[in-house]
């Protein structure tokens, strides 16, 4: 967008031209015309005018064929519009300027940015690694102003630009993270609301300090995540740290999930929403396999049905965030908590109600006793009453059958 | 082994009159069959899922009824009309059997309760079937049918009760210990899967599908059967009451052709349900 190319001609020339019969895109001729008529004081610094009088020209293009125009009304209203062109285009002393110009050096103001950039993930960028971001050059706005392009509402749009569906992301081997953050309660609530304080994109990787994830230093590093989802949530983030998975987190313990284990980083549900409750038990089991294997009585049966929401998910009786253990007494399963945790969703829940497992599991003889013998009984009794009757059938069948079969030989048609 | 009474070989030898029909089950008791076998299917196809609730089709069917929401529901309406007929026959033993006393309610010829016979005929039967002795002939109600008749009892009051205590766990931990609450859901699981597969499987062939009453016994829906049939299927019972003189104050008409097309459709298509479940029954059992 800052490709600031060759200054060949201006609208006094093309207006000449015009006149003279001849095309607007004659550049040799033009930049003679030009000469000509404009003429100059060597040394002579230049205003955004003397620029605008030939780029104000829609049509102004340079030799590459690249439009180099300027649209002078928004750059004086944009951010840098008190500048003057020559402070970016530093090589442009004179009148008439060299066909080929310098890019823009940014870094000569915003040093502290270009430093944070250069050792982000987008150091390599080939494109103009500002413009890319901040859009066309000569419209950069401040960041809350609405027609910036990092304006918090666009900058999803921004970076999706690339991180998209078909975009770079795919070309570098990214997720194409960009759909499933519109869907995402922060995509929505940013998209669909205007929610200013909505996280988008830089919430959590920032902007020109953008590092991977596996660099310890970054935002999204796993370590870092829960402070980072705690500039927003911050009492969530001091509940999880209370609980054990934060602990283990902060002893350095790395197995233990952070906030973008069970919401995931991008295609945050709302957790109370049908859809989460219906996956996060699986989530939960992936660490937790011996208790997903005996959740197994019905609250499981009935949850892993479409559309029944309501059962109790694992952290519908442990708490999402505050996980302790049951030994612990601030834990909602310790048992002097059952009562008043059960009873969230059974009215009517006394102690003897809560001595209910929703762990047992019949199988095993040792934990469950009482339980094992009565699914062996109800087992024993299925077998032994199927093993007979089967037999007895299956006997029966084949003795009529014969039976049935003999008859109609002996009394056939001619018996 | 004591003597056993044979059973008449062809239709021939029972010298019947062609076009008599006895009656068999009153109009309740056909009634009752007809409640019990509709909620039976409807817990059965309800509570599949709900056991199976991991197989595919569990999760497609809860999807396309509405949800566990809606199959849950459907579950315990049944439950409560299969307990209200389970009620009425109660009370209807207890009225006639304990307050009128009347005879052959809990003893005798026409009793659901078993006896010395039905232990021969047990025996007598396996001989049979396995060709050393004659076919044993059969009172009123036979022994796989009073199996049938005390297995529905006992499967009623088993998952009737396991399932209500869980419907209503926080009453029933009034007076149950914490442990049972987990018990019941074993039992009624097992127990419901037990009456699923013994319906499904030895029900239907003894009772409908077995050579003599293939595709079904029309005599549960009409409540009549031909005097050959019954002298085949019941020459005991035929034989007792020729000698009392009381044939003929069961004879019946015969049934209505439409009463009959009717019965086959319904029947035919109970018949087919139950084979549908017990062929996903037995997949989610031996897939899980």
């Amino acid at each position: 967008m800052s490709r600031a190319g060759n200054l060949q001609g201006s609208s006094t020339a093309s207006w000449a031209f015009e006149h003279c019969g001849m095309t607007k895109r004659n550049i040799f001729g033009m930049a003679l015309v030009a000469f000509l008529l404009v003429g100059f004081a060597p040394g002579r610094a230049l205003a955004q005018s003397d620029c605008l009088a030939c780029h104000a020209d829609k049509g102004l293009q340079d030799a590459g064929g690249h439009n180099i125009s300027v649209d002078g009304e928004t750059f004086a209203k944009s951010i840098h519009g008190s500048l003057k062109c020559s402070e970016c285009h530093a090589d442009i002393k004179d009148y008439p300027h060299p066909e080929k110009i310098a890019k823009v050096k940014c870094d000569t103001c915003h040093s502290g940015q270009a430093t944070e950039l250069a050792g982000s993930v987008h150091s390599d960028g080939v494109e103009h690694p500002c413009t890319s971001c901040h859009g066309d050059a000569h419209a950069v706005f401040a960041k809350d102003d609405k027609r910036s392009a990092v304006y918090p509402l666009n900058v999803p749009k921004t970076c999706g630009a690339c991180h998209g569906n078909n975009g770079m992301a795919q070309k570098h081997g990214l997720a194409t993270v960009f759909p499933s953050y519109l869907d995402s309660i922060h995509g929505s609530a940013l998209t669909k609301e205007g929610l200013l304080v909505a996280a988008n994109c830089q919430s959590c990787h920032r902007s020109h300090h953008i590092l991977s994830r596996k660099d310890a230093k970054s935002p999204t590093f796993k370590a870092n995540i829960p402070n980072t989802c705690g500039i927003c949530h911050a009492g969530i983030t001091a509940n999880y740290y209370d609980g054990v998975h934060g602990r283990a987190v902060a002893a350095g313990k790395m197995n233990a999930p952070v906030c973008s284990d069970c919401h995931t980083a991008h295609a945050i549900e709302q957790p109370t929403a049908a859809g989460f409750r219906m996956q996060s038990t699986p989530i939960c089991g992936s660490c937790h396999k011996d208790k997903f294997s005996t959740y197994r009585d019905f609250h499981s049966q009935l949850g892993a049905l479409g559309g029944y929401v309501e059962t109790a998910r694992c952290w519908d009786c442990h708490e999402a965030h505050d996980v302790r253990p049951a030994s612990d007494p601030h834990s909602p399963v310790h048992s002097t908590n059952l009562v008043t945790t059960c009873g969230k969703c059974h009215a009517g829940a006394n102690l003897s109600f809560v001595q209910y497992q929703p762990h047992a599991n019949a199988r095993v003889r040792k934990l469950n006793p009482a339980l094992y013998f009565v699914r062996l009984f109800m087992n024993l009794l299925l077998v032994s009453v199927l093993t007979f009757f089967v037999i007895h059938t299956a006997l029966w069948l084949i003795r009529s059958r014969y039976e049935q079969v003999k008859k109609a030989a002996e009394g056939g048609p001619h018996a | 082994m004591p003597e056993v009474q044979e059973a008449p070989i062809t239709i021939q030898e029972t010298g019947a009159k062609a076009g008599r029909f006895f009656v068999r089950f009153t109009r309740a008791q056909r009634t009752m069959h007809a409640v019990l076998f509709s909620t039976f299917l409807g817990l059965a196809a309800t509570g599949l899922p709900l056991r199976f609730s991991q197989s595919i089709w569990a999760r497609r069917l809860a999807t396309e009824v509405g949800g566990f929401g809606a199959i849950l529901f459907f579950n315990k309406l049944c439950a409560i009309v299969i307990t209200i007929a389970f009620s009425i026959h109660v009370k209807d033993i207890f009225t006639r059997g304990i307050m009128n006393r009347e005879k052959g309610i809990f003893w005798g010829a026409t009793s659901m309760v078993a006896n010395w016979k039905d232990v021969k005929d047990i025996f007598a039967h396996f001989r049979w079937f396995l060709g050393l002795g004659p076919k044993p002939a059969f009172e009123c109600y036979a022994y796989w049918e009073k199996f049938d008749y005390w297995a529905v009892f006992w499967g009623m009051m088993v998952i009737g009760f396991s399932g209500y205590a869980m419907w209503f766990a926080p009453f029933f931990a009034h007076f149950l210990p914490g442990w049972a609450l987990n018990a019941v859901l074993v039992i009624h699981s097992e127990e419901g899967l037990l009456a699923i597969l013994f319906i499904f499987s030895i029900h239907f062939v003894n009772t409908h599908l077995r050579p003599g009453s293939f595709p079904m016994d029309m005599v549960i829906f009409t409540g009549v059967e031909s005097e050959e049939e019954f002298k085949t299927k019941r020459a005991v019972e035929y034989e007792r009451l020729a000698g009392q003189g009381k044939l003929e104050a069961r004879l019946g008409s015969k049934p209505a052709t439409w009463l009959v097309n009717f019965s086959r459709g319904v029947g035919a298509i109970a018949i087919a349900i139950g084979l549908i479940l017990l062929v996903l029954t037995l997949t989610a059992y031996f897939g899980e």
